[in-house]
């Protein structure tokens, strides 16, 4: 077996980022930060009932940006921000390049320097890379990527079938117009 | 018609480079030739595939393989959707005869493109295949990598 062959997803460990109820199922997204559907996926999974463990998939042939991003997430988290520097990232994936994450890291109250140092350490860019190698291993090919249940889905189709479940609010139709409740 | 088993002399066929030379079995490298069939350019299971493909190459290098995408694109358009993508994997094209490479190899579609598959080519014999169960199905790269340790 070489060190790219299939394996499970690994579980979630002390360098994920996970947040929800404690009890709650788990959801492991592998997305990006410059794939408009993993903002899109973003914004279902704030509303869902889930454990969510978010993983780096940056696939820079697609989104030169993308790890950039990552590490500036990561960064972020090593001063207790991650979260609002990934809600910060998905809210404007027209704007990435460097100016951009160090304005971001400023509304965020940061320290720079830290944060310039950190997101171009070896610690941080080795930790996006693990999360990168161990989505391709379990077989994940685009972002976003979503495994529930011990099962990928992955195309928008298959998400926006598991999405349909996890968040039925979100999917039910609209209220007639006049109905009350 | 389904892909040439492992075992399988490595048939004659002739592919056109995106330079315009030919590549036939002698162009084949030191090493493990994989080659890359794929329904069509510019579609976006297809993208998707090269796209993740192009990140690993690294990694296959250093397992002495060679990464070739084949299609029945013609070679500009093979070109273009290359370099619309930002990859740099060599492009082969089954254009002209449309498709006999990929009848070669077992992976001719009845609708004249190939079927998503993978075929690792290695001391003149197919040392592994993989056809995906539609042209809709992905297979990931760890897939290239399982292949990989079994030739």
């Amino acid at each position: 077996m070489t060190g790219l062959g299939s394996a499970p997803f690994p579980p979630p460990g002390p360098e994920d980022r996970v947040r929800g109820p404690a009890g709650a199922a788990l959801l492991i997204a592998y997305a990006d930060y410059e794939c408009p559907f993993c903002a899109a996926l973003e914004l279902r999974l704030t509303e869902a009932p889930v454990r969510h463990v978010f993983r780096h998939f940056p696939v820079v042939s697609k989104h030169p940006r993308s790890r950039a991003a990552a590490a500036a997430a990561e960064a972020a988290g090593e001063q207790g921000e991650f979260w609002a520097m990934h809600a910060a990232l998905f809210a404007d994936q027209g704007r990435l390049e460097d100016p951009h994450l160090w304005a971001r890291a400023g509304a965020l109250g940061l320290d720079l320097e830290r944060f310039e140092e950190d997101r171009r350490s070896p610690a941080i860019l080795a930790r996006i890379d693990a999360q990168f190698r161990g989505g391709l291993r379990g077989g994940v090919v685009s972002t976003p990527g979503v495994v529930w249940g011990g099962r990928l889905f992955g195309g928008r189709a298959e998400v926006e079938a598991l999405l349909a479940d996890l968040v039925p609010r979100l999917s039910s139709p609209a209220p007639a117009p006049g109905a009350s409740g | 018609m389904s892909v040439l088993p492992a075992g399988t002399p490595v048939p004659d066929f002739s592919l056109r480079r995106e330079d315009g030379r030919d590549f036939t079995p002698a162009d084949l490298p030191e090493g493990t030739a994989v080659l890359v069939f794929y329904p069509f350019a510019f579609s976006p299971v297809c993208s998707s595939q090269l796209n993740i493909y192009e990140e690993v190459l690294p990694e296959l290098h250093e397992q002495g393989a060679t990464l070739y995408a084949v299609s029945c694109d013609a070679s500009q358009s093979q070109t273009a959707f290359r370099e619309s993508l930002g990859v740099s994997i060599e492009q082969l094209s089954d254009f002209e005869p449309k498709g006999e490479a990929c009848r070669a190899f077992g992976v001719l579609h009845p609708g004249g493109f190939p079927q998503r598959a993978l075929v690792m080519l290695r001391d003149g014999k197919v040392a592994w295949s993989y056809e995906a169960p539609s042209p809709g199905d992905l297979p990931g790269a760890n897939v290239l990598f399982d292949g990989l340790a079994a030739v």
